[in-house]
């Protein structure tokens, strides 16, 4: 049976991302024993109040319950968190904060958020994304790139559309020029918190092609509910064809203004 | 402990007289800057529920745009008009038309999370129950400290009258949360003419004055319930309500004093410049903040969490104190489990204090710093299964009277359990993944203090109200108030967790509707039924409010100062309760909770009643002198 069965009555969203199974499959497993303790109690509850209401029973029993019901129920809801935790929480979470993926097919990319926009920068053709500064920020760019760092000369930036391959790992660099964003990927069952000052990171991959909302997570202050971006999962071959171009397009950008 | 002592035996002397003891005050220190416990308890509490119903209101207002983004407000001209041009000057620039701003959205947003948790729970459940019930239950005639006791009311009364004047600051009230998260906090009404005079600044400085209160609470509790309790009453004979107010006074002492901390550090980084919460190169745009950095946001998330993270034990201990002493009153049997409930209590206070970083997981948070909170978190989740299944079965045998204290006490069970429950998989970081910031934390964490918490305050106000009155509140009204309570409770939290699944994230001042509506479109109803449920709620109180004002004065009168047959101290004094409490020396003989105790023959017997054998005073017929 499927564990996350229970979760689709619960709204529970597209997935689009191959670590997500395991975010429904964890949530959908705490779910059932969550339901299972509370249909328990529920019964407890109703029989208890049918049972012992004052007209049916008039004298009570100052003593209640004997046996150790109780603590072999209590020491169950302890050995389900322990395996929970040990079975799932650890080494899913493990695998996800230690475990990013390395080799050729990885796309590295940056997520810098700003009052009300996201902005996504790619690594370019070498797949190496060029230094950025906050000094460096201004009218013409707005994530303060380095454009005398050699790795950045084929880097482009995108305004609040992430383009992305799918079944390729992606890593983004997340981060913010003034407060606290949040990039939530609810089909991918992923999200950052995007901090000033604090450099943090997240993967996944896409397993699915589609057209996605992508949320600010965390208030950012008036525009917050209109912070949209859109996330794009399109195949290999169109997402390749698409970065080579913006890649060599920027990269003759760059080279022509270097040349002056 | 030997001066209260002294004053004990002295009024033992007096005898029935002892009121003429002091005297009489005039009505500006009776009732306004009173030292007695009492009526500090009960300034705390209409305060307090004042403040629910203000943070309500607020509420209402965002439950309006939610649900019908860009559309105007009926009513909100209305209330507009009343204040004259200022009325609709300000109408203009926060809802032009009648339309609720995204401004006016997280400014309410922020103050209904800072007014409903800082100036009506807290206050209500740990201040008003605690100071009338507390020093009453333990036999003392007044807290240690009752200067210090008027003191700690009146700086929670400034703070709360600051929050309130801040919503007239040029700025509006602070709009960044009730998190109130650097930098956002700190940059928000940064460039004004007057850093002083803003919401942001006013919240802050409010807030210093309202944990300032709390400290000197705490304070207070602790010194009260460690050396004035009655002869007799050993620890393990204290009632969980006292045990329960203890910890949350320990959780008060010790968890409050770092987000003080926080608090004055925001202010300095507002007003004077510095960056001890702010990044270096903070941009604006394209505009470079003239700050000097090298501060860090997280420092000002971890202090705020360490606060508030115990700071929910302090909302639920209270709650937890006032159901386990009106479940043994009706179920007519004893607590079950009273010594495994102090313990899971003392755990529960301990364990609080490291597991704050919970609520960071998305920061960036490596393996061994989340598995090492997730270890904690589900680990404090043991003592909080204990205390809610002592509760329950402490039914079990019972003879259950269901008035409407009682219906507020069974309520509370099963709705505090969902609160409890969905907290369980938002304990796990990689399930945050999904449900972080969503609606799925609002409504667990509502369901743990709406329908959780706040029945029991419901049921905690029913309970001991003819104590404070001499009469009772009517139960029709009583159970009008709880159907629909209970029912639209569910109408507004449930779907809640439906929404925070699909993805519904929250602080969107229009529910979702325009941005992200390919993440919201085929639940947009739900937005609609959830605010609905939050007006029918509100019609639902209307039989409280009219309760509790008829009751005064109308209500039915007491005929004993006993009239719910207890064995708590609280009940042994006269009705309503002198100053100076009790008309005799109350000595306690026994546990808290002798219902039906077998081979006696009695129905209960009062924890102050001398054992057979000896002559007993009869203390239950003391009557007052008023």
């Amino acid at each position: 049976m499927d564990v996350t069965s229970i979760l689709k009555p619960f709204w529970l969203p597209e997935l689009a991302s191959e670590h997500g199974a395991q975010v429904d499959h964890m949530n959908g497993f705490v779910h059932w024993f969550m339901a299972i303790l509370f249909v328990g109690w529920s019964v407890f509850l109703v029989y208890t109040f049918w049972r012992f209401n004052a007209k049916r029973n008039p004298k009570a029993d100052y003593h209640g319950v004997r046996g150790h019901a109780t603590t072999h129920i209590e020491i169950g809801v302890c050995i389900v968190e322990a395996v929970l935790l040990v079975g799932f929480a650890f080494p899913l979470w493990a695998r996800q904060a230690d475990g990013y993926p390395t080799g050729p097919d990885v796309v590295k990319m940056r997520a810098v958020g700003e009052q009300f926009l996201w902005n996504f920068h790619y690594a370019g053709n070498d797949g190496v994304l060029g230094r950025v500064d906050p000094r460096l920020i201004g009218p013409n760019n707005p994530i303060g790139r380095d454009m005398a760092d050699p790795n950045g000369k084929d880097d482009f930036l995108v305004a609040a559309t992430m383009k992305l391959p799918n079944n390729r790992p992606v890593i983004v660099d997340v981060g913010s020029k003034d407060v606290i964003h949040n990039l939530a990927l609810v089909p991918m069952r992923a999200a950052q918190d995007a901090t000033p000052g604090i450099k943090s990171h997240m993967w996944f991959k896409p397993v699915k092609e589609g057209t996605w909302d992508i949320i600010c997570g965390q208030l950012c202050g008036s525009g917050h509910s209109q912070m949209k971006a859109t996330l794009e999962v399109v195949s290999e071959a169109d997402f390749d064809k698409w970065f080579k171009a913006q890649s060599d397009n920027a990269l003759k950008a760059n080279t022509t203004v270097a040349a002056h | 402990m030997s001066a209260a002592a002294t004053t004990h035996d002295d009024h033992h002397a007096h005898g029935g007289d002892h009121a003429h003891d002091h005297h009489e005050p005039s009505f500006l220190y009776k009732y306004i800057f009173s030292t007695d416990h009492k009526v500090i308890g009960v300034q705390y509490g209409i305060a307090g529920l004042l403040f629910l119903l203000f943070g309500f209101f607020l509420m209402m207002v965002m439950r309006w745009t939610i649900a019908y983004p860009g559309q105007p407000m009926p009513g909100l001209e209305l209330v507009a008009s009343l204040f004259g041009e200022w009325g609709t000057y300000q109408l203009e620039k926060w809802a032009p038309g009648g339309v609720v701003s995204p401004d006016l959205y997280n400014m309410f947003g922020a103050m209904h999370g800072t007014i409903m948790v800082f100036m009506g729970i807290v206050p209500l459940g740990f201040a008003a129950f605690g100071n009338f019930v507390m020093p009453l239950q333990i036999g003392a005639i007044d807290m240690a400290f009752p200067k210090l006791n008027a003191w700690s009311f009146w700086l929670f009364f400034i703070g709360g009258a600051m929050m309130m004047l801040s919503f007239f600051l040029p700025t509006g009230a602070a709009q960044t949360g009730w998190t109130n998260y650097s930098p956002l906090a700190t940059t928000t009404h940064y460039i004004v003419k007057n850093t002083f005079m803003t919401g942001q600044t006013w919240w802050l400085l409010a807030m210093v004055f309202v944990i300032s209160s709390s400290l000197l609470g705490s304070v207070n509790f602790i010194t009260t319930l460690i050396n004035l309790r009655a002869k007799g009453l050993t620890f393990m004979r204290l009632p969980f309500f006292c045990w329960a107010m203890l910890v949350t006074s320990f959780l008060l002492l010790l968890a409050f004093p770092p987000l003080e901390v926080a608090a004055i550090l925001q202010v300095v980084d507002r007003v004077f410049g510095s960056s001890v919460f702010l990044p270096t190169g903070l941009v604006a745009g394209t505009n470079h903040f003239d700050i000097s950095g090298g501060g860090n946001p997280l420092l000002y998330q971890h202090l705020f969490w360490f606060l508030a993270h115990p700071e929910v034990y302090v909302l639920i201990l209270p709650a937890f104190a006032i159901i386990s002493d009106i479940i043994p009153v009706n179920a007519r049997r004893p607590l079950w489990g009273h010594k495994l409930m102090i313990y899971a209590a003392l755990t529960l206070g301990f364990l609080s204090f490291i597991v704050w970083a919970h609520h960071m997981y998305l920061t960036g948070m490596g393996t061994m710093m989340s598995t090492y909170f997730q270890i904690t978190t589900v680990m404090i989740s043991v003592p909080s299964v204990i205390l809610l299944t002592c509760l329950m079965i402490s039914l079990w045998g019972g003879s259950i009277r269901f008035n409407s204290q009682m219906l507020f006490a069974s309520a509370f069970l099963p709705m505090f359990g969902i609160g409890g429950l969905t907290g369980l998989p938002l304990a796990f970081a990689f399930i945050d993944l999904h449900l972080h910031d969503t609606y799925y934390v609002i409504g667990h964490f509502h369901y743990v203090v709406a329908p959780g918490t706040i029945f029991a305050l419901f049921a905690g106000v029913y309970h001991w109200f003819p104590k404070i009155t001499g009469r009772y509140m009517n139960d029709t009204l009583g159970k009008l108030h709880f159907w629909p309570s209970l029912i639209f409770m569910n109408v507004i939290f449930g779907p809640m967790l439906f929404q925070g699944i699909a993805g519904f994230h929250r602080r969107w001042y229009d529910g979702g509707a325009m941005a992200f509506k390919n993440t919201t479109q085929d639940y947009l109803w739900s937005n609609e039924l959830i605010s609905f449920g939050a007006w029918g709620l509100a019609l639902a109180q209307i039989f409280f409010i009219v309760n509790v004002w008829i009751s005064i004065k109308g209500g039915k009168k007491i005929t004993s100062d006993n009239p719910w047959d207890a064995t708590t101290l609280e009940w042994a004094t006269p009705t309503p309760p002198p100053h100076g409490n009790f008309t005799f020396e109350p000595v306690v003989y026994r546990g808290p909770y002798e219902y039906n105790p077998p081979g006696t023959g009695r129905e209960f017997i009062p924890s102050w009643e001398e054992p057979a054998g000896t002559p007993a005073p009869a203390p239950t017929e003391a009557k007052s002198h008023h």
